[in-house]
C-alpha cells in the first residue's frame, strides 16, 4: 500500500539501504560463526541457547563463566555490558544472571548483542551475601558491570565474589525483606 | 558485614583534611539522587552516586500486568521522552506474540519518537541552565518545548504521558492536518534552537565553565559502557538509529554527530546538535510517510508469549541505549521484564569524572552525564 | 499587685492584645504570605517534570505570586511534594518540612503523592504523603498539568486567606 510513496525516496538515500541490506542477507552466517567460535574453544562447558538474527545465546556453568568472558573480550572483541538481569526459577532452583554484552569498537559487531547466561544456586531461605548464591564477578573484565552487578545483588541476592563494592544501591537503607524480585516477595494484595 | 553497610558509610575515612559533603536529595544541584562526595579544600577527591531515591519497582510490578497494562505505568519512568521508554517494550511484545506493524505506523512512531526527543533535551537543557545559574537558558528551551508538546498533545491527546505506542502500532491516526502543522512548528523548532548557540553555547561563561572539565577519554567511554551523547561526545560514532535500524530508521538519511573533545562542552552540545538532526528525520518521516492506511494491527484480547522465550530489543533514545529484555514463560504476563536504561549506564562515570575536579563544577558535570535520576532508579 | 497576679495579668492582656489586632493585622499578614509563597527545592518524582514546566513562559506561575524554586530550604515556606514518595526518600521529606519555618504549607502533586497512584502495588512506594507531612491540598492528576497546579496553588492561597494569623504570630 505504501510502495508508490517510497519508491521515488528510496534511490535518494542508497547509501543507508545498501550496507544494511547487504548485512541482513549475511546475518545468520555471522551470528553462526561467532557462536562456533566460542563453542571450538569451549567444547562442552558451553551451551548455545538461541542464535537468532542480531543475538546470540550462550549458557555457561558458574566455574567456567570468567574464562568464557575473558575470551569474549579478548578473541571476540566485545567491549562493555549493556545489561546485567536477574531471572528467578523457583522450580529449578537457580537464578539466571544475564549479561547483555556488546561492542563498540568493532564495527562489524555494532548491531550484535552476546547473551552470556550463567546461573548461581537458589537458596529457600536467603541470608544476602551469606549464602550459597555466589557467583564470580565479571567486574575485572568488563568494568562496566560494577553498578547493574550490584543492583542484582541487591535484587536477587546474588553476591559477586571478588567484586570491590557489594553494597546496597537502590533499596533503602533500612530493607530487611527478601530481595524484592525474587520470585517468593509477593507484593501488597498480589 | 562490612560490605553491606549503607551508602556514604564505607566511604568516610577519618582524616581531618578530607571532608564528607551530602549533595541532595534536597539540592539545586542534584535532582532526586544524593551524591557523597569527598573534598579536600575545593577538589573532589572521591565520589559515591547513591540513586534510588525514586526506585518504584516498576520491574516487579511488570510481572503481575498483563502485555497491555504494563504500558502506562512503563512510560513512567521518563514522562517527558514517554516514547522512546515505551519503544524496546513494544518492540519486544510485538516480536514475542509474532504481530505485523503497518507502514504508517512506523512512521508516525518514528515522529513521535523524534517529537519526544526534541521534549526531553530541551527540557534538559532548560535544568542544565538552572544548573549553571543561566537562567535565560531554563526560560526559552522551557518555553520552546511547550510547542512540540503541543504537537504530540494533537497526536496522542496527553501532554506528556502519552501511552502512544501500542504493541501493533500506535494508538490513535493522526489528526487531520497534522503534517502540515507538525512540519510547520518544527521548522520554527528548528529556527529557534539555533538561536541558542548565541546566548548559550557560543558564552563565555559556559565555555569557561564546561570546557576542559571532566574529560572522558574515548577509551574510558567505552570501558565504563556510557552510552548515547556522552559516549558520542567522547569520539565513538555509535547510534543505534544507525547501526541496528529499527522500524523505518533504515530508509531515512540519518547523521550522527561526533565531537572528539569528551568534555562537559561536548557532552552538553551533542544533544543540541541531536535536536538539528530530530528535525531533519521528522521532515524527511512527514514526507515518506504513506499518506493513508492503518496504523494499528489489533491484537487479540490477552496477548500471550510463545513459551519460554526471551527478546532483548534496545533503541536510541534521548539518553542513549535503551533495552528492554522481556522473558516470557508463554502466559499473559512477562515472566521477568529488565529496562537497561541509559541513565543507568552513564551514572558509573560520575566517580570516575568527578575525580580531582572542582566542587564547583560538580552540577555542570553531573548533569553533562544527560542523567534522568528516575529512569535510572525505575 | 503581687507578682503571680502580674503573670496571669500579663497572659490576658497578651491575649486581648492578639485578639484585637487579629482581624485587621492578620488581614495583612496573610495577604503578605499569600503573594510570596517560595517552595523548597525538593524533586521526589516525574511530576518535577510538570512543575518545571509551570514555571516555565507559558504557564508561569510566578504571576500568582509563587516564586521558581531556589534557594534554602530555610527559607521556604512550602512544599511542593512533586510525586511518588518512595520509602528510600519519605524520612528525607520529613527532614526537609521539619527544618522549614513556620508558617508552612504543603501541596501533594499527583496521584503518587495522593494515594500511591499507579504504584499502588509497589513495594518501595508510599500509599500517599499524609502519613508523612500534612498536607493542605491535593493537586489530581498523573501528571496534573501545570493549570492544575496553577489552580492548586490558587487554593492554598484561598486558604491562607482565611487561616488565622494569630496562630504563628
Amino acid at each position: 500500500m505504501s510502495s508508490n510513496s517510497e519508491k521515488p525516496d528510496a534511490d535518494e538515500t542508497p547509501k543507508v539501504n545498501v550496507p544494511s541490506t547487504a548485512k541482513k542477507s549475511e546475518l545468520p552466517m555471522f551470528e553462526k560463526s561467532i557462536s562456533d567460535k566460542i563453542v571450538e574453544k569451549f567444547g562442552d562447558k558451553v551451551e548455545v541457547t538461541f542464535v537468532k538474527e542480531d543475538r546470540v545465546g550462550i549458557k555457561s556453568g558458574k566455574e567456567n563463566i570468567h574464562d568464557v568472558a575473558e575470551f569474549i573480550r579478548d578473541a571476540l572483541h566485545y567491549d562493555h555490558v549493556e545489561s546485567v538481569s536477574g531471572v528467578d526459577y523457583p522450580q529449578n532452583k537457580e537464578i539466571e544472571v544475564v549479561y547483555h554484552i556488546g561492542s563498540y569498537s568493532d564495527s562489524s559487531l555494532a548491531r550484535q548483542i552476546l547473551v552470556l547466561s550463567t546461573s548461581a544456586q537458589r537458596e529457600e531461605n536467603p541470608i544476602p551475601g551469606n549464602d550459597a548464591t555466589r557467583l564470580p564477578t565479571l567486574r575485572d573484565i568488563f568494568y562496566s558491570v560494577e553498578f547493574h552487578e550490584r543492583e542484582v545483588f541487591e535484587m536477587f541476592g546474588v553476591y559477586f565474589e571478588g567484586h570491590p563494592d557489594n553494597r546496597r544501591l537502590l533499596l533503602p537503607e533500612d530493607w530487611a525483606d527478601l530481595p524484592p524480585l525474587r520470585k517468593d516477595f509477593a507484593i501488597k494484595g498480589r | 558485614m562490612t560490605e553491606q553497610l549503607p551508602p556514604g558509610l564505607a566511604l568516610q575515612k577519618v582524616d581531618e583534611r578530607i571532608m564528607t559533603l551530602n549533595v541532595g536529595p534536597q539540592h539545586p544541584g542534584s535532582g532526586h539522587m544524593r551524591i557523597i562526595v569527598q573534598i579536600d579544600g575545593d577538589y573532589i577527591v572521591a565520589c559515591d552516586p547513591d540513586p534510588g531515591y525514586v526506585h518504584r519497582g516498576e520491574e516487579k510490578m511488570a510481572e503481575y500486568r498483563n502485555y497491555i497494562t504494563n504500558i502506562p505505568h512503563l512510560e513512567r519512568p521518563v514522562i517527558h521522552d514517554s516514547c522512546n521508554v515505551l519503544y524496546p517494550y513494544v518492540l519486544g511484545v510485538e516480536e514475542l506474540v509474532g504481530i505485523e506493524v503497518p507502514e504508517r505506523a512506523k512512521y508516525v512512531r518514528v515522529i513521535a519518537s523524534e517529537l519526544n526527543r526534541c521534549i526531553y533535551t530541551m527540557y534538559w537543557l532548560a535544568i542544565y541552565g538552572i544548573f549553571l545559574g543561566h537562567s535565560t537558558m531554563f526560560m526559552w528551551p522551557a518555553g520552546d518545548r511547550e510547542l512540540l508538546i503541543d504537537l504530540m498533545e494533537k497526536m496522542s491527546g496527553a501532554r506528556v504521558t502519552h501511552a502512544h505506542f501500542v504493541p501493533g502500532g500506535v494508538r490513535n491516526d493522526l489528526p487531520p492536518n497534522f503534517e502540515d502543522v507538525c512540519l510547520r512548528q518544527v521548522n520554527y523548532f528548528e529556527k529557534r534552537i539555533k538561536e541558542y548557540s548565541a546566548v548559550f553555547y557560543d558564552n563565555p561563561i559556559l565555555i569557561a565553565r564546561t570546557k576542559d572539565t571532566g574529560i572522558l577519554s574515548r577509551e574510558d567511554a567505552i570501558r565504563l559502557g556510557t552510552t548515547g551523547s556522552v559516549l558520542r561526545a567522547s569520539g565513538v560514532d555509535y547510534d543505534l538509529r544507525k547501526k541496528e535500524p529499527y522500524d523505518v530508521y533504515e530508509e531515512l538519511d540519518v547523521h550522527t554527530n561526533v565531537m572528539k573533545e569528551g568534555d562537559s562542552y561536548a557532552r552538553s552540545k551533542i544533544p543540541w546538535l541531536d535536536m538539528l538532526e530530530s528535525c531533519n528525520i521528522i521532515r524527511q518521516a512527514l514526507q515518506k510517510m504513506p499518506k493513508s492506511g492503518s496504523v494499528r494491527t489489533k491484537l487479540k484480547p490477552n496477548p500471550k508469549g510463545k513459551g519460554l522465550n526471551s527478546v532483548y530489543k534496545r533503541v536510541e533514545s534521548g539518553r542513549g541505549s535503551l533495552g528492554c529484555y522481556i522473558v516470557s514463560d508463554g502466559k499473559t504476563e512477562p515472566y521477568r521484564l529488565k529496562l537497561s536504561v541509559g541513565s543507568f549506564r552513564n551514572l558509573i562515570a560520575l566517580p570516575y569524572l568527578l575525580k580531582g575536579e572542582k566542587l564547583g563544577n560538580m552540577p555542570s558535570v553531573y548533569w553533562s552525564l544527560n542523567y534522568w535520576p528516575v529512569e535510572a532508579d525505575r | 499587685m503581687t507578682p503571680e497576679n502580674a503573670n496571669v495579668f500579663v497572659g490576658k492582656l497578651g491575649d486581648i492584645l492578639e485578639r484585637a489586632i487579629d482581624k485587621p493585622l492578620g488581614y495583612a499578614i496573610n495577604w503578605g504570605r499569600i503573594w510570596s509563597l517560595w517552595p523548597v527545592h525538593i524533586e521526589t518524582a516525574c511530576c518535577s517534570v510538570e512543575f518545571g514546566a509551570a514555571s516555565s513562559p507559558r504557564y508561569d506561575v510566578e504571576r500568582f505570586g509563587i516564586i521558581e524554586a531556589f534557594g534554602s530550604l530555610r527559607q521556604c515556606d512550602l512544599v511542593v511534594v512533586q510525586g511518588t514518595i518512595t520509602r528510600k526518600m519519605a524520612p528525607r521529606l520529613r527532614l526537609v518540612y521539619d527544618q522549614m519555618p513556620e508558617p508552612k504549607y504543603v501541596i501533594a502533586m499527583g496521584a503518587c503523592a495522593i494515594t500511591g497512584g499507579l504504584y499502588f502495588d509497589s513495594y518501595n512506594v508510599l500509599p500517599g504523603i499524609d502519613g508523612v507531612i500534612p498536607v493542605d491540598v491535593y493537586v489530581p492528576g498523573c501528571p496534573p498539568r501545570p493549570e492544575t497546579l496553577i489552580q492548586g496553588c490558587m487554593l492554598l492561597q484561598e486558604k491562607i486567606k482565611r487561616m488565622k494569623a494569630r496562630k504563628f504570630v
